[in-house]
């Protein structure tokens, strides 16, 4: 195989079947999620929750705690920085807006490059740091199972390896961008399997922790 | 309860899993900022009791029951069974190292409402037969007896009767149709007499009519502590079977934290069905008094004071402000401690742990976060609502050498009556 029929077929079938696994893993997820059921609260309630609840997915973003905002400084700001570098590298680079073009039909205004080159750096380095600061800390280091360095890992090497597609690093341009996308194909099909599904999750998450605690009366 | 096996256990785990539990186990990240939000793991820095973890067995049980790659792996023998040596070990974390307080519930940056796990996982480990034998004794007690202290109808009778004298008027008992019925907890009758005869000043005062059933006078729940909806559900019927006797309007839960949880939040749940009364704790009862002009004080309390909310009054309970506008009307030196209200720190004995005797080192450790904020604040006493913290706060605060009086909100208020506005009771 030609590194050149090699980034044809990741960039064709693989792409796509990789695509496929991840909105029917993804569908398959939120089912077995919402099967479950919850029962309905029969208690006297102070007032619905579902203001609360879309009030939490936005106000859970900062700390109420100040004890907490003393001791996680690092993971709360690292969290933020890598998530909004990964945003950029993901959804503002051109050549990206393209690809989401072609499966949406529709496109929307990119960063300039270096912009988008800045926050790939950043976020490389705030993962390092993150990778580092698990294997570290005590606490971390006692919850940190297999999953979570495999996730790590798959979330690391898209980044890394479109740096090096996008400044011809070491290797055949051809070669180094099939390996881009095929890096995006595993995040894509473990997606739906890992703890990685926070990304959607988080934010149902969330509501429900507000309006469970709006219907109290707890206002968050 | 019937005999406690690791099936019976895995079984009732099984049953507790809904769409939020799925949910949050998808959500989390492993990123230990619940750690930092739990004063059993700031306090001794066990990174074993980050708040998470607790639920450790339950999460593994959810994947291999309820997730398709969770069955995959459990049918080529790739997913760990949870054993009873496993169960023996959580004991630790989910009942000596949680007093349910809450805070991880407010600080997870995905919305896990951690306290709703940790309240499902303690109902797989009871019927798995890991529960503290603490908290197994309560339970039985509360049952069998009527109070998880063993406390009997002629303990309060004889409180009672103590009252009346000290008072001059009658404690009224089983009164079909009067306005409220008043919950006590067994703490309240063993070791704070005081409550009742406040209770009744401020009611005659406010000329409402108000009952005790003495059917049904235990506002306390070791069910929900100890994790067994069959023991809640009993022990919250006899509750709802006396009021709905008496025909009382509203159900008054005590200064108890747990107790208000119990039958304000999950009785109703429990028995499946709504209540056709009211369930308020008495803070909220006398902030409406208050605010309708019925409570009438006088005079301030010299003293520097604070207020330490229980955890299930404020986070789990939706009840902030009346404390506070109540504190208000009597004291002119009131001060907050740094996380006060919702984000206020457990005082270490909640959920269960003051009655599990495993935990009584931990719950003296735990309390050294109380000490720091007391440590901040400089003052004269230590306002609560709960006879439960009370007794954690005073007995930590012995420990500790520090001489801070703790008193009942309630009682600190009937203390500030106006005495010439006496309406009959």
């Amino acid at each position: 195989m030609t590194a050149v029929d090699f980034l044809l077929w990741v960039r064709g079938p693989g792409l796509t079947i990789a695509s496929i696994i991840f909105v029917l893993g993804m569908t398959l997820k939120f089912f077995e999620i919402f099967m479950l059921g919850r029962k309905k609260n029969l208690a006297e309630l102070r007032g619905s929750g579902v203001k609360e609840g879309f009030k939490t997915i936005v106000t859970r973003s900062g700390h109420v705690d100040t004890y907490s905002t003393r001791h996680t400084k690092f993971t709360h700001i690292a969290g933020w920085v890598f998530h909004i570098g990964m945003f950029i590298a993901i959804f503002l680079l051109a050549p990206h807006i393209e690809i989401f073009k072609t499966f949406l039909g529709f496109g929307w205004p990119a960063l300039p490059t270096p912009i988008v080159d800045l926050a790939t750096v950043i976020s490389m380095i705030t993962l390092l740091a993150i990778l580092f600061h698990r294997i570290t800390n005590p606490v971390l280091k006692y919850l940190s199972v297999g999953q979570d360095y495999v996730v790590w890992a798959l979330t690391f090497l898209p980044l890394l390896t479109g740096y090096m597609a996008y400044h011809h690093l070491f290797f055949r341009y051809e070669w180094v961008l099939g390996v881009h996308i095929l890096s995006v194909c595993l995040l894509l099909v473990f997606f739906p399997f890992t703890k990685l599904t926070h990304a959607f999750t988080l934010f149902i998450s969330r509501w429900y922790n507000g309006m469970m605690a709006g219907e109290k009366g707890v206002q968050q | 309860m019937s005999e406690a096996t690791l099936e019976r256990g895995l079984k009732a785990l099984k049953e507790q899993i809904d769409t939020p539990i799925a949910l949050f186990f998808s959500s989390c990240t492993h990123c230990g900022m619940c750690a930092t939000a739990c004063l059993f793991y700031t306090e001794t820095e066990n990174p074993a009791y980050t708040p998470i973890n607790k639920v450790e067995p339950m999460r593994r049980l959810w994947e291999q029951e309820y997730t398709l790659i969770g069955r995959i792996k459990k049918a080529i023998g790739m997913s760990k069974p949870i054993t009873d040596e496993e169960l023996e070990e959580w004991q630790e974390y989910c009942y000596n190292a949680c007093s349910l307080c809450g805070r991880c519930t407010m600080v997870c940056p995905v919305g896990n409402d951690i306290t709703y796990m940790i309240r499902k996982m303690r109902e797989g480990m009871a019927a798995a037969g890991h529960a503290p034998e603490g908290l197994i004794g309560a339970s039985k007690r509360a049952v069998k007896i009527g109070s998880p202290m063993g406390v009997k109808l002629p303990a309060l009778q004889a409180q009672a009767r103590h009252a009346e004298k000290d008072l001059g008027m009658e404690i009224p008992f089983d009164v079909e149709g009067a306005e409220y019925m008043m919950l006590m907890s067994s703490m309240e009758i063993m070791n704070y007499p005081e409550y009742m005869e406040a209770v009744a000043k401020i009611f005659r005062q406010a000329g409402k009519t108000w009952t005790i059933s003495s059917e049904a006078f235990e506002a306390t729940n070791s069910g929900i502590q100890i994790g067994s909806s069959d023991i809640a559900r009993e022990l919250v019927s006899r509750v709802v079977t006396a009021a709905e006797k008496l025909k009382v309007k509203t159900v008054i839960s005590p200064e108890c934290g747990h107790a208000y949880t119990a039958i304000r939040w999950e009785g109703p749940n429990l028995i499946g069905r709504k209540f056709p009364f009211h369930v308020k704790h008495i803070l909220e009862v006398l902030d409406e008094f208050r605010a309708e002009g019925l409570l009438k004080t006088e005079g301030f309390e010299e003293a520097r004071m604070t207020f330490h909310d229980p955890c299930q009054l404020v986070r789990r309970g939706g009840v902030v402000e009346q404390p506070r506008n109540l504190l208000n009307m009597v004291s002119k030196d009131f001060v907050e401690m740094k996380d006060h209200g919702i984000m206020n720190w457990c005082c270490g004995a909640g959920g269960g742990v003051s009655a599990n005797e495993d935990a009584a080192e931990l719950k003296m450790q735990a309390f050294k976060r109380k000490k720091s904020q007391l440590d901040e604040l400089n003052v004269d006493t230590l306002v609560t609502a709960c006879a439960n913290c009370r007794i954690q706060i005073e007995e930590g605060l012995e420990e500790n050498e520090m001489d801070i009086p703790v008193v009942g909100l309630t009682e600190m208020l009937a203390e500030h009556l106006v005495e010439d506005n006496k309406t009959e009771g």
